[in-house]
């Protein structure tokens, strides 16, 4: 009896060894101001495989409202009580700088989905765990600069959002403008829930900058868009990769045709040279994306980028420790750390300890809106 | 600032002023009858956009779902409250629930027949005023004595509810609705379009008809005598129930009217609501939730300062609107003279 009994448990530790999980888990504003953004998110999440380096996989998707006194808890509950091996999120750049602390003192990495640079840089004790899929503000600023240099153009407006994101950009955007030239004199804000931006549109066209840089996220970058061609401006309208989705072409309309914006390939894989690796990945997420939730955005796909460096990282990770340990999250981060030349939808990732983003110039393309649709453009 | 800047700040104030305006009239109708800070007045100005904005791209509106939600709700409530009486029962669903399931109907029937725009707007004004008395009997009437604090609660919760309940029918992303008229006039040198000449003849045409319907109407006059004094109206045979169900059905049917105007001139999410009626709220303090034409006055002035401060410093836009309500408020707690709530 004693025997069979022993042989049972032993059937059992070997069956759990075996059947070691690895948990992720995932803090996504899936309600308030940020809501466009994390939904597609979650979406995205949904379509992750059940096995990933032929082990299971539990998912726990908690939303933070948008709010950074949230996505600390939800964070913390993730650690603590969840004992996940790696947490996805938060949307946006606010929540993910609020998570830094906690995940470095709860030593889980984190694979943060928001916009800025300085979510992971400098890299520093704090946010050795922290990695981030999206294109850093400073990237895309670069080329927007480089683009409206090449078209020949001297002075630039700007007007955007009234936090982070707008913010992060306007430091990015005086760098890179002075770097080329350029020179930004008339500086507007707006916030997401304006119901009207004619004191700013008009500020800005009575200044009458070459080209006027609109910096918001989704739909409510449309605002000063619309109104600005409905002042009649006639200059050149930058858009930023927060209006990578297609509800933001449904609302700006006709009026959207002839600006530009820089994003990430996926928005028109279709459009890439077939030697792009990113084409590959890109089209077999858009695929399934579509199939099943409609329109792709660019925010989605950095959930789906997670999964590409993950599925590269996690294999590696598990020949050191077993899921559920302290070893394992360390070897995780490593293993993420040395991440090489693993294409995504939204670039090419190259990690290093110093480099917790590792997405260069193949990360970014500018696209112009034409006919109410992402075409990519050419070089001015 | 030259004068043509001056001029199209003005216009853009007047039009959101005549917005805000109309939410505010709405609040201290609300306040006045019921005693309730009626939050969620925005949230029908953001369903009523969604809705026909769900319409013009020939999508089913979550509306559909909302109304069925709400008037499963409120019969469940009924048959609760009167499970002993039977006739009382019926009577109870075909005031609070019935409005909802037949607005349901109309929206789902102008959708599947495809119907015009005329048709969808009407639609769309239908649906929003029916789920006045359903909200009113759910979140209000169980409460209806209690004072204006617990109201003020129950109205933050309401707003909540009612934010939430559109994201999940609405989901995240805004909407415009395609304009009434796309023509423009020109006045002297500059243009005006015809799009706020409509903002501001629809805002005075309700100003009118609301004057009207208090002077001269029966329902009028109760909603009057229970705002000047609740007892005493219920002493003459008014129901202070069915006087909060009409104040609140009005409200709804005010910001069904306000979204409808708003709808072309800017994005509406599912959460806009909330802030377009603070601002209306801003211009009801200035009234101190009892004068419609201070109220209205505070409302249009609200527009203005926020159209110029936009132009001047809109960083801090929000800060300066907001700002308006503490000498406001200085100013009444020092001219009025305070008496405790019977």
């Amino acid at each position: 009896m004693v025997r069979i009994l022993c042989a049972a448990i032993a059937a059992t530790l070997v069956a759990s060894a075996a059947n070691a999980q690895l948990k992720v888990g995932a803090t996504l504003s899936l309600t308030g101001p940020a809501a466009s953004l994390g939904i597609p998110e979650k979406n995205t999440i949904d379509l992750w495989p059940k096995k990933i380096g032929g082990i299971d996989v539990t998912y726990i998707v908690l939303d933070d409202a948008s709010d950074t006194t949230k996505a600390v808890t939800n964070t913390k509950k993730l650690i603590t009580e969840d004992k996940v091996d790696v947490i996805i999120g938060s949307t946006t750049t606010p929540n993910a700088m609020a998570m830094i602390d906690v995940v470095a003192e709860g030593e889980t990495p984190n694979i943060s989905l928001g916009g800025s640079a300085r979510i992971v840089d400098p890299a520093n004790p704090k946010t050795r765990w922290v990695f981030k899929v999206s294109q850093h503000d400073s990237l895309m600023a670069d080329a927007v600069a480089v683009h409206a240099k090449a078209a020949g153009i001297t002075t630039m407006g700007f007007i955007g959002y009234n936090d982070a994101y707008g913010e992060g950009w306007l430091v990015e955007m005086k760098r890179s403008a002075a770097t080329a030239g350029i020179k930004m004199d008339t500086i507007e804000r707006f916030s997401r829930t304006d119901a009207s931006t004619t004191g700013q549109v008009l500020k800005l066209m009575a200044a009458n900058p070459q080209a006027i840089l609109i910096v918001g996220s989704g739909t409510p970058a449309a605002t000063p868009h619309k109104e600005l061609v409905a002042r009649g401006y006639k200059g050149r309208i930058y858009q930023t990769h927060g209006v990578g989705n297609s509800d933001f072409l449904r609302v700006v309309g006709k009026d959207g045709n002839g600006s530009f914006l820089p994003a990430g390939p996926m928005l028109a894989y279709e459009q890439l040279p077939d030697s792009n690796p990113i084409k590959k990945v890109a089209k077999d997420y858009i695929t399934q994306y579509e199939a099943k939730f409609g329109p792709r955005t660019t925010f989605g796909g950095h959930a789906w980028d997670s999964y590409i460096v993950l599925n590269k990282a996690v294999p590696e990770a598990l020949k050191t420790a077993k899921p559920g340990t302290k070893e394992f999250r360390l070897a995780l981060r490593n293993a993420l750390e040395n991440t090489k030349d693993v294409a995504g939808v939204h670039g090419v990732f190259n990690m290093s300890a110093l480099d917790h983003n590792g997405l260069d110039n193949r990360g970014r393309a500018m696209f112009m809106i034409k006919d109410g649709k992402w075409a990519l453009a050419g070089a001015k | 600032m030259d004068f043509s800047i001056a001029a199209l700040l003005t216009q853009d104030g007047l039009t959101n002023g005549a917005i805000y305006c109309l939410l505010a009239l709405a609040l201290v109708l609300v306040f006045a009858v019921t005693r309730v800070i009626f939050i969620p007045q925005g949230e029908f100005v953001a369903f009523t956009v969604l809705t026909l904005a769900s319409f013009e791209q020939n999508k089913l509106p979550g509306t559909v779902w909302l109304l069925i939600a709400l008037a499963a709700t409120v019969l469940l409530a009924e048959i609760v409250a009167y499970r002993k009486e039977p006739g009382r029962m019926l009577r109870a669903m075909a005031a609070s629930a019935l409005p909802c399931v037949i607005a349901a109907a109309i929206v789902w029937a102008v959708f599947a027949m495809q119907a015009g725009f005329a048709l969808q707007v009407a639609a769309t004004v239908i649906a929003v005023t029916s789920m006045g008395p359903a909200i009113y009997r759910l979140a209000y009437q169980p409460v209806a004595t209690a004072p204006v604090l617990t109201l003020l609660i129950v109205s933050v919760a309401v707003h909540f509810v009612l934010t939430g309940l559109g994201l999940l029918f609405f989901g995240a992303e805004g909407a415009r609705t395609s304009a009434f008229t796309g023509s423009t006039f020109a006045l002297g040198s500059m243009n005006v379009s015809g799009q706020s000449l409509l903002v501001y003849a629809f805002t005075v045409g309700l100003v009118v008809a609301m004057a009207l319907f208090f002077k001269y109407t029966l329902f009028g006059k109760a909603l009057r005598a229970t705002a000047a004094n609740r007892t005493g109206a219920r002493l003459v045979g008014i129901s202070p129930n069915f006087a909060g169900s009409l104040s609140v059905t009005l409200a709804a049917a005010i910001g069904a009217l306000s979204g409808l105007l708003i709808g072309p001139i800017t994005t509406v999410y599912y959460d806009s609501g909330f802030l377009i009626g603070l601002k209306g709220f801003v211009g009801a303090i200035v009234g101190g939730l009892a004068s419609y034409p201070i109220a209205a006055g505070g409302a249009i002035f609200v527009g203005l300062v926020e159209a110029f401060s936009s132009f001047w410093a809109s960083a801090y836009k929000e800060v300066i609107v907001f700002t308006l309500i503490l000498p406001v408020l200085l100013w009444r707690s020092f001219t009025t003279t305070h008496h405790e709530e019977e």
